[in-house]
């Protein structure tokens, strides 16, 4: 009730001690495309739903999933754009970690100075948060890992995660699939039926899109064709 | 007299069998008086690495303090500490940022990296890198070093001998130099543990040791 009268400003607390523009952020986020990630025993997958406005919109030309590093990857639910921005912006941290040490960034590191930046971009004049989740996945010395990173500036590790919209069913069918042991290629399976279980309409290879790093740490996006030869799997 | 020779130094570095030794002289001079005996040119980063810096003591002693600032970061964000290539990169971006004013120092790098392999380097003042599989030397002894490196050592050292070997090599090299001298330090890093020697210089070269705890 009083929460209202509170939201026109990012940088002010409402008197139940939360940012409005921070849940709204997240509202944005909850009504984006589902995008899910598994951590398997030897690699991870992100996967999302490739929903296209118009079957005039050439799909080839739409990537969701993108590379923050070679061993790294990311995607994301809620506003594109604002997706383009950080991803950029870790692109220019990973290179400048990398110049400096001449070793490449820990995900855990550049998981960290993204949620720094979209958490400044809560606590400053004149901006609002960024209106996206990202899962981001990576392979590194510490093995496959999978971070969610929240408009908040907040970030979490998961063994698997799904966000947007139906996400509460995605969660429940990842708890009853997920086991620890599980390999690349069983959590790519995991991932599709975790997506079909939301999916209006026929699933196919050109709309969704599935990236994976495993042991060789070269995150890569499958192509429609690999796609399509996991559903049938799948069948 | 040029700025690198102000306080007079001498500095080498050498790998030996899963080991390595890292050596300096104990002068400190201001041009020509010597002002102190039993400085301090080699300084521990972790347990597993060690940076010895030449030249200027003033930039040195500087040096030395921003990099143990970087590594304290670094350790605390990453939770581990850094492996000797990385720090050695480190070293090199932090010196060229001065380009244009540099720090008149020459350090001299090594530490046990991945499974304990001994790493050494060397670079100039303003951030060259110099990787070596045998020795490196720096200071103003580094040209007799460098002789004495060369015809002493010998690949695949086991630890005892290495210790020998560069302590004989500093002492007779810092003999020909007028500006480093006053003993030499000596540190052996095994992959167990690290020995610390103090040599004392001797008329007839034979290296007296006192242990450091």
């Amino acid at each position: 009730m009083g929460d209202s009268q509170y939201s026109f400003s990012l940088t002010t607390f409402s008197p139940t001690g939360k940012l409005v523009q921070i849940e709204h952020a997240l509202t944005a986020v909850g009504s984006g495309q589902t995008s899910l990630g598994i951590k398997a025993a030897n690699g991870v997958v992100i996967a999302t739903e490739k929903k296209l406005p118009s079957i005039l919109v050439d799909e080839t030309s739409v990537q969701k999933i993108q590379l923050m590093t070679t061993n790294i990857g990311v995607v994301y639910s809620g506003m594109g754009p604002d997706s383009r921005v950080l991803v950029r912006k870790s692109r220019k941290q990973a290179q400048q970690y990398f110049r400096l040490y001449k070793e490449p960034i820990p995900v855990t590191q550049l998981v960290r100075e993204t949620a720094a930046v979209m958490q400044e971009f809560t606590q400053s004049g004149g901006v609002r948060p960024f209106g996206v989740s990202l899962l981001v996945a990576g392979y590194d010395d510490n093995g496959p890992q999978l971070y969610q990173v929240d408009p908040s500036g907040s970030y979490f590790s998961w063994k698997a995660s799904a966000m947007g919209k139906n996400v509460s069913n995605a969660k429940t069918f990842l708890e009853k699939r997920y086991t620890d042991d599980m390999e690349l290629d069983d959590a790519v399976h995991t991932a599709i039926l975790t997506l079909k279980e939301g999916f209006q309409g026929q699933i196919s290879g050109k709309n969704i899109e599935i990236g994976i790093v495993g042991a060789d740490r070269k995150f890569r996006v499958l192509t429609p064709a690999e796609i399509d030869d996991y559903l049938a799997e799948v069948e | 007299m040029s700025i690198f020779e102000y306080n007079g130094s001498a500095l080498a570095a050498m790998v030996g069998k899963n080991c390595f030794a890292i050596a300096s002289d104990r002068r400190l001079g201001v041009n020509l008086q010597t002002v102190a005996t039993d400085f301090q040119r080699i300084f521990k980063i972790h347990d597993k690495l060690y940076i010895g810096l030449s030249g200027l003591a003033t930039d040195a002693q500087t040096m030395y303090q921003r990099l143990v600032f970087r590594h304290k970061l670094y350790q605390l964000r990453e939770e581990r500490d850094m492996k000797p290539q990385t720090f050695a990169s480190l070293v090199s971006a932090l010196l060229y940022e001065k380009r244009f004013g540099p720090y008149f120092c020459q350090p001299v790098i090594a530490g046990l990296g991945d499974d304990d392999v001994p790493f050494i380097c060397t670079m100039d003042c303003l951030g060259a890198k110099e990787l070596a599989k045998d020795f490196v030397v720096s200071g103003t002894a580094s040209e007799s070093l460098y002789g004495a490196c060369e015809s002493m050592y010998k690949p695949n050292m086991e630890s005892e001998e290495l210790f020998e070997t560069i302590s004989q090599a500093l002492l007779s090299s810092v003999d020909r130099d007028c500006l480093s001298g006053w003993g030499g330090h000596v540190l052996l890093v095994l992959l167990v543990f690290t020995l610390s020697h103090i040599l004392c210089q001797f008329q007839g070269h034979q290296p007296k040791c006192r242990k450091e705890p």
